[in-house]
């Protein structure tokens, strides 16, 4: 059997320094991440925490930081209990920049995002589909418009984790 | 909503891709069914299709040439387009249908947009690389075109990968669908 996997890919007209600092700069993830603050130095092993309303909602340590191409940390999710018995799993973030079409002169990158590295039958797995897709369409959205999704964000997050939850749900029963 | 007579169950989604744009239903249902719009973010494709249930699809290539084919299975403006796709494109001729439906959901002043591609037969994975491939671009490019006015125009390879197109002949000449047609009768 295959492990779980979870891969998204997104192409976003920004450049790659740029992307590199909304992934990893706090004020950044804070206004398309849905209230979300990152935190780290971003050395290998050290420590990185998602704060929500300045508490911690996950964390997780710098496995590989090659700016502004390579990011990769641990995540141990703490934001609800239904999650906080599994070990950590692993999300990557790969940044290609993008040949332009002729004549073209604008910046555009390829994002992919690999959360892989979970056990066989992980609830965190089941939950995190729909949660990754709001998040980097609302990053996309941020970089190249300035906002995230700002106007669907209670409503789309909050029925993202209910989604998650029921399928963590679904995963038990 | 009317529906064909076509047993879209048999389908099975091989495919799901999921994004959000700050836009309303009709914009993006327009975005979708419109040639002045898919034009922009479809790898240049104009859509044609015949707005009702059994009418007919297809995309059309800068040059005039037709590349994808199909019928129109779900017409349910402005939330859910489901329509059967063959390439009509060398041996990929010989490959069953697949069916493509969008799913658009309005959400908080912003829509969900679902794109899920099924098949009715067990498609290897390196067939199925060119639609992982080509639809992050386009509905990435879409959102671009819906948000900003501009899409994505990254200098793409033209054509499948090497390795699908291998795929392609080897299910060709074995016809594994037809050992899964079989068995259902």
């Amino acid at each position: 059997m295959n492990e779980p996997k979870f891969v998204y890919v997104t192409y976003i007209a920004t450049t790659p320094e740029k992307l590199w600092q909304a992934l990893t700069d706090g004020a950044f993830t804070e206004r398309y991440w849905f209230g979300t603050r990152i935190e780290s130095d971003w050395t290998l092993g050290a420590r990185v925490r998602f704060l929500r309303d300045d508490t911690v909602s996950d964390y997780g340590v710098v496995l590989e930081c090659e700016p502004p191409r390579r990011l990769s940390y641990s995540w141990r999710v703490e934001f609800h209990e239904e999650f906080r018995h599994e070990r950590p799993s692993r999300v990557t973030f790969e940044i290609e920049p993008m040949a332009p079409r002729m004549g073209g002169r604008r910046s555009e990158v390829k994002l992919t995002v690999i959360h892989d590295d979970f056990d066989a039958g992980s609830k965190v797995f089941r939950a995190i589909s729909g949660g990754w897709s709001l998040v980097l369409a609302s990053l996309k959205s941020f970089l190249e418009t300035g906002g995230g999704l700002t106007s669907a964000s209670v409503e789309a997050l909050k029925e993202a984790e209910e989604r998650a939850l029921a399928a963590a749900r679904g995963a038990a029963a | 909503m009317t529906q064909l007579s076509f047993s879209s169950e048999k389908f099975l989604p091989k495919t799901v891709y999921v994004t959000y744009i700050a836009s309303t239903p009709e914009k993006v249902w327009e975005a979708l069914t419109s040639a002045e719009f898919t034009k922009r973010f479809f790898f240049g494709r104009a859509v044609e299709v015949e707005p009702k249930v059994g009418g007919s699809f297809a995309m059309r290539m800068p040059d005039g040439r037709y590349d994808i084919k199909g019928k129109v299975i779900e017409w349910d403006p402005p939330r859910r387009l489901s329509v059967t796709w063959e390439v009509d494109f060398e041996e990929f001729r010989e490959l069953p249908e697949s069916l493509v439906t969008y799913d658009i959901e309005p959400m908080g002043g912003s829509v969900k947009l679902t794109m899920t591609e099924a098949h009715r037969w067990d498609v290897p994975d390196a067939i199925l690389a060119g639609g992982r491939q080509g639809w992050p671009l386009i509905l990435s490019s879409l959102k671009s075109v819906l948000e900003t006015g501009k899409p994505i125009e990254i200098n793409v390879k033209v054509g499948p990968p090497k390795e699908m197109i291998e795929a392609v002949k080897q299910a060709v000449a074995t016809k594994p669908w037809r050992s899964a047609e079989a068995r259902r009768t």
